[in-house]
């Protein structure tokens, strides 16, 4: 049975316009809303409700739900899902994201549009499975072997976590890459409220299919229809009988592992598509840097206690702003370069031993004074324990 | 039933352009195995744009290439989580998939059990060389007591999987078990697994004889094909003696590889029972929704 979405009837089914609900719910209702009709996941605290979710929820749109025997199988068949047709995701968070590299990689190797949410808790390993952490950061980015680009987006409340997703939705068919929707377990499990946009609210990036002749298809190339390094869609069933493999491959999708060049050429599309478009891709958020002398870089739960701390400042005469980053890779260097010949000192507080801040360092001005503010354990940044950062640089 | 009656025919009608030759070594049975597929799918007339194929990684893995037909060619062990994705997504798809025994039962396993148990609208190929052959030779779970391979150079001190006794457990809908020296019943079975509703797994014995036969003493392209003769029994040839042969007529056959098909159930695929929940939910949803138009 093909999947249609239904706008009428997703609203029917998430119920009330405005709801009080988690973060991982909400997650769940982005992905229903933009069209979702698969998701396989495997449990993993904090990211079950996600799944338990989506098992609730999915069958009533005419999607399908299915818990897979590990977060191996279910990326995987997210991807399978894909090529089948679907919209899909997967949530998962640390030790599963890790499970999850490999094919990961492979999805960007062959171009598969999905969305991986990863609802970060602390590690590594075990570590402390029902508190909010950002140390996959870095792992999004560079985690899998080889040579690639990531899109990451980071919501800092439970409405973003909705939008976000949405809006994961349309860049991974945009681009024909799978997007991680890097959330973590406070935001995850927080309760606040949200209010579902309506349909002209939230405009969709609909997959483009494949429309050329059969004959002349070429499937891994720059987009035959539109001016893109994004190749046309040959969905499975549609009759143009493509091979799709993770080995290096020619624009015909035929393996060719011998030639330095092949390869070289393939890589630089599947990472040019996204990175020549850092700037449109950008998704930032300014809090009073109009006159900042001293602002946070920031993204995610750490941004909370952050725009508290800004607060705090300027109740005091200290000229601090904020820069959440919505979205985190590929790495909005523009703006944080400006930033940083604007302001003395940028602060980055993160949930981690410090992984962004490295990036934002890189890409600051030398006479900015860039300073991790990391904490790790599971609990948030508290506002004045932010706050002195700034206070430190009165 | 065909029009086709020449293999030759039947390979340009159904091989892709572009990608021959295989990479298959001399002896290798895999493209033999590659004939019989397209033999039963020419038989049953199915729609090739109906059909999708999913592979892992490993010789038998890189069959679906030589197709002209929608392929995914996967990560090592992992084609049926790919393929229960593909269906779920279409299950108007006939979804087939190759895959090996390293690929299939070693890193594989867990898919393959779970796969199985679910009952996953899939048909599979699995092709058994008994050794990891694509890597230059090295042990796999299903290689025999004392056999060698570049990681048992000692010889194989492991006990052998039996993964056609696995599905079975399983409660796998069809499961069947040839080697390629037979030709009309891997035929055969592989349509009856084409047309099962549930999970079909077609193990087929395969040689290798450059990375399994000659490390074996079994290294000329015939010695296999005996090698299969001498080692395997039909499965119901098996019963019969066991149920009434002598001691040492049972002692002879206890360690031949059963082959045959052991398992034929009719029962509504994975899909086929999501369906009815999805009918269920969908009926009251609209139910309750024209009430409410209703009461406005």
């Amino acid at each position: 049975m093909k999947f249609e979405r239904d706008p009428e009837r997703i609203r029917n089914v998430l119920g009330p316009k405005v709801q009080f609900i988690q973060g991982d719910m909400a997650v769940a209702y982005g992905g229903l809303l933009a069209g979702c009709s698969f998701f396989g996941g495997y449990p993993i605290t904090p990211a079950s409700e996600v799944a338990e979710g989506m098992a609730r929820l999915l069958p009533r749109v005419k999607g399908t739900f299915i818990q897979m025997e590990d977060e191996i199988g279910s990326i995987a068949a997210v991807i399978g899902a894909a090529w089948g047709g679907a919209k899909s995701m997967t949530a998962t968070s640390g030790p599963g994201f890790s499970l999850m590299m490999e094919n990961y990689g492979y999805a960007i190797m062959t171009e598969t549009p999905c969305v991986i949410a990863n609802v970060q808790r602390t590690g590594p390993s075990t570590g402390q499975p029902t508190l909010g952490a950002q140390g996959d950061m870095m792992q999004v980015r560079w985690g899998s072997h080889g040579d690639m680009e990531a899109i990451a987006l980071a919501p800092s409340t439970v409405q973003e976590s909705l939008d976000l997703t949405i809006e994961s939705f349309n860049l991974s068919e945009k681009y024909r890459h799978p997007v991680c929707l890097m959330t973590d377990g406070e935001v995850g499990h927080l309760r606040e409220k949200v209010v579902i946009p309506d349909e002209e609210d939230m405009p969709l990036f609909e997959r483009v299919p494949a429309t050329v002749e059969k004959e002349k298809f070429i499937p891994f190339t720059n987009s035959q229809t539109r001016d893109s390094k994004v190749p046309d869609f040959p969905t499975f069933g549609t009759g143009y009988r493509t091979y799709v493999t993770g080995l290096t491959h020619n624009e015909k999708g035929f393996p060719a592992t011998d030639k330095q060049p092949d390869h070289e050429r393939l890589i630089t599309r599947l990472v040019t598509k996204i990175s020549d478009d850092r700037e449109k891709l950008t998704m930032v958020e300014e809090l009073e840097l109009e006159d900042a002398e001293i602002a946070f870089v920031t993204y995610g739960a750490s941004a909370r206690p952050a725009e508290s701390a800004v607060a705090m400042a300027r109740q005091n005469g200290i000229k601090a702003g904020m820069l959440r980053m919505q979205l985190v890779w590929p790495f909005p260097r523009k703006n944080v370069y400006e930033l940083s010949k604007k302001v003395n000192t940028i602060i980055v507080p993160e949930m981690n031993l410090g992984q962004i801040y490295h990036t934002i360092k890189e890409f600051s001005d030398q006479g900015c004074e860039v300073i991790c503010a990391p904490k790790v354990g599971g609990e948030m940044h508290l506002p004045h324990e932010l706050y002195r950062y700034l206070e430190a640089k009165k | 039933m065909t029009e086709i009656e020449d293999a030759n025919k039947l390979r340009e009608k159904y091989l892709r352009d572009g990608m021959l030759p295989t990479i298959f070594c001399n002896g290798c049975g895999h493209g033999v195995s590659l004939d019989y597929v397209f033999w039963a799918i020419e038989e049953l007339g199915l729609d090739m744009d109906k059909v999708a194929f999913a592979s892992g990684i490993g010789c038998s893995s890189r069959i679906p290439g030589y197709i002209n037909a929608d392929g995914l060619h996967t990560t090592h062990g992992r084609a049926l989580a790919f393929a229960t994705g593909i269906k779920a997504a279409n299950p108007d798809l006939n979804v087939i998939v190759f895959t090996g025994d390293g690929d299939g039962t070693g890193i594989g396993g867990n898919h393959f059990i779970h796969a199985a148990r679910r009952n996953i609208d899939l048909t599979v190929i699995l092709l058994n060389n008994f050794i990891y052959g694509m890597t230059g030779g090295q042990q796999a779970p299903t290689a025999p007591l004392g056999s060698i391979a570049t990681t048992s150079p000692y010889g194989n001190i492991e006990g052998a999987f039996d993964i056609c006794e696995l599905a079975q457990a399983l409660g796998a809908a069809y499961v069947a078990r040839w080697p390629i020296s037979y030709p009309y019943q891997p035929i055969k079975s592989i349509k009856e697994g084409l047309q099962n509703r549930g999970f079909s797994l077609i193990e087929l014995m395969s040689p290798c004889p450059t990375a399994y036969g000659r490390r074996n003493r079994l290294g000329k392209i015939e010695s296999l094909w005996d090698w299969y003769d001498d080692n395997t029994i039909l499965t119901e040839e098996y019963e019969k003696i066991m149920a009434y042969g002598t001691g040492e007529e049972k002692e002879l056959v206890k360690s031949k590889f059963k082959i045959g098909v052991f398992q034929n159930i009719t029962k509504a695929g994975y899909f086929e029972e999501y369906e009815k929940v999805i009918d269920r939910l969908i009926t009251r949803d609209d139910a309750a929704m024209a009430k409410r138009e209703g009461s406005k």
